[in-house]
């Protein structure tokens, strides 16, 4: 199976299966529809006739090297990979999103936490729910090493001791159980200060910086409880918070809805700032409420992608770079397939647990009922629902099993499929056309790149 | 070859055998919170 599509002057071959990409002249492009995993080592004559407007020497030519790479493996692979429908089992859980306060000092207008409180109230974790919260992970992560927690809100920094205690209290235990914490923190930025500041670039390998682009955009939605926007306040705290840093291991995180599909504006803008580490993000929403993207601004919003991904090659040909999170890829060395065929793991490998000490799949499923999988405080977890939690995978899910995407994606947000598709084995389309729209740029960024080094 | 660049080699299939160790980042603990994006995940071995 290939996935093969034109963008910016590149025609470009994806074997779905093996992950392969090549880049194709005209000819190869339009002969590769008549080539097939088992091709005949003769063109057939259909192909010559269609192609009539190339001599029959550089078809023969082009189809050789076709012929070379399905024998390679590099072209209609094909899908076999169903031997490995077994290790999408249930299995230890490595990675937890600590809700260490339901309350926020903003009241952004998009939030999936219901303005902080996740709808169930303004609450702060305390630090014997969190200490259980590490407890339970400790116990159930099996012989897995590195354990993820995520300190994560509302806004985190409200409860900022409880959160040192908690990174010093699992720091406690590493040695006894074996086991390598890592910390990521995200926040609004409010309440930095220098002392937040130094704990969070001692303590946590990855800070996640919410600020929505330029001050209007940000402003209209990211505002406090009187209204008032929190850009001013934020810019300076969040330049600090990198230069400190050395710029490594952040990430600038923002949202676009429909009323900024130039969101590209938003990007160049926080590069402008001296930001090159930059996630911005399609809004999840309810489709009825205005700012909601619908599938018809997935055209829109795919010319903005297009618009971006031209504006990073231009600037990395000239030494410049902006790494965007959503079209980070690494075509060598990316993860493996079974983690691929897995997806997000969450209510399986990753939990949320929220300042009562619930359990829940992961951050998104918080408050919404039926998905309550336990509570630390006699650390029991439904395993009926997290078995259910495994099968959501590619193999599963009807509309992936085929998607060409589906070794990227690896099957989209759960949460999103069950608040906005009725069910976390349902299709949430415009989730899924703006996916593949992000892969096909991030791909032609590579082979833009690629024919530059020649 | 003259038609056809190849911008990788790898495969894909081969990492499944000797996958799956769960030693990596979840992806939602990146960066993004509302979107399941693995590609861009770091392997750890
Ligand atoms: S660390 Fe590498 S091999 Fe292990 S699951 Fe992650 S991507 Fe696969
Ligand atoms: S883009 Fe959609 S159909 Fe394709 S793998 Fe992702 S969720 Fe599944
Ligand atoms: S369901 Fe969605 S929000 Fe939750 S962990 Fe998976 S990708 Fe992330």
């Amino acid at each position: 199976m290939i996935h093969k599509y034109s963008l910016n002057g590149f025609n470009i071959v994806l074997d779905i299966c093996s992950g392969a990409v090549h880049v194709m002249d005209e000819l190869g492009y339009e002969l590769v529809d008549y080539t097939s995993a088992d091709m005949p080592e003769k063109c057939p004559d259909e192909a010559y006739n269609a192609l009539n407007k190339f001599s029959k020497e550089e078809i023969d030519e082009t189809y050789s090297e076709l012929y070379e790479l399905v024998k390679e493996g590099l072209l209609h692979t094909p899908d076999d990979y169903d031997q490995f429908k077994g290790k999408m089992a249930p299995a230890p859980i490595k990675a937890m999103c600590l809700h260490i306060a339901h309350d926020c000092n903003l009241r952004c207008d998009y939030c999936f936490a219901a303005k902080g409180d996740f709808g169930h109230g303004r609450k702060l974790m305390s630090y014997e729910v969190g200490k259980k919260a590490i407890d339970f992970l400790l116990d159930n992560s099996g012989s897995r090493t590195n354990l993820e927690v995520d300190f994560f809100g509302g806004e985190p920094l409200m409860n900022f001791d409880v959160v040192k205690q908690l990174v010093a209290y699992a720091r406690s235990r590493e040695k006894e159980y074996n086991k390598n914490f890592r910390f990521t923190v995200t926040t609004n930025g409010l309440l930095l200060d220098d002392d937040i500041m130094d704990f969070i670039n001692k303590e946590m390998s990855n800070v996640v910086l919410s600020i929505d682009g330029r001050k209007e955009i940000n402003d209209a939605l990211r505002v406090s409880p009187n209204g008032k926007g929190c850009y001013d306040i934020i810019v300076p705290k969040f330049k600090e918070m990198v230069k400190r840093r050395n710029g490594e291991q952040y990430y600038v995180r923002g949202t676009f809805t429909r009323k900024n599909p130039d969101f590209y504006e938003d990007v160049m803008h926080l590069y402008d700032l001296g930001f090159d580490q930059i996630s911005i993000e399609p809004v999840v929403s309810d489709p009825q409420i205005s700012y909601s993207l619908t599938e018809e601004d997935a055209e829109r919003v795919g010319q903005e992608y297009e618009k971006l991904a031209k504006k990073i090659i231009e600037m990395k040909k000239a030494g410049e770079s902006i790494n965007f999170f959503h079209f980070m890829l690494d075509l060598d060395q990316g993860p493996c397939a079974i983690k691929r065929l897995r997806g997000c793991s969450c209510g399986n490998e990753y939990v949320s647990v929220t300042p009562e000490g619930d359990i829940y799949p992961c951050h998104q499923f918080v408050g919404i009922d039926g998905f309550k999988m336990g509570n630390i405080d006699d650390g029991k977890i439904d395993n009926e629902l997290k078995a259910e939690f495994s099968k959501a995978n590619i193999f599963n899910k009807e509309h992936c099993r085929d998607c060409w995407a589906r070794f990227y994606c690896s099957g989209g947000c759960n949460a999103n499929s069950q608040q906005y598709a009725g069910g976390i084995f349902n299709k949430h389309e415009v989730s899924c056309l703006l996916e593949q729209k992000r892969l096909e740029c991030a791909i032609m960024i590579k082979a833009a790149l690629a024919e530059d080094e020649e | 070859m003259k038609h056809v660049k190849t911008l990788n080699k790898t495969n894909l299939k081969k990492t499944a055998a000797k996958g799956g160790c769960s030693e990596c980042q979840t992806s939602c603990q990146s960066a993004c919170k509302t979107s399941c994006t693995v590609a861009n995940q770091k392997c750890e071995k």
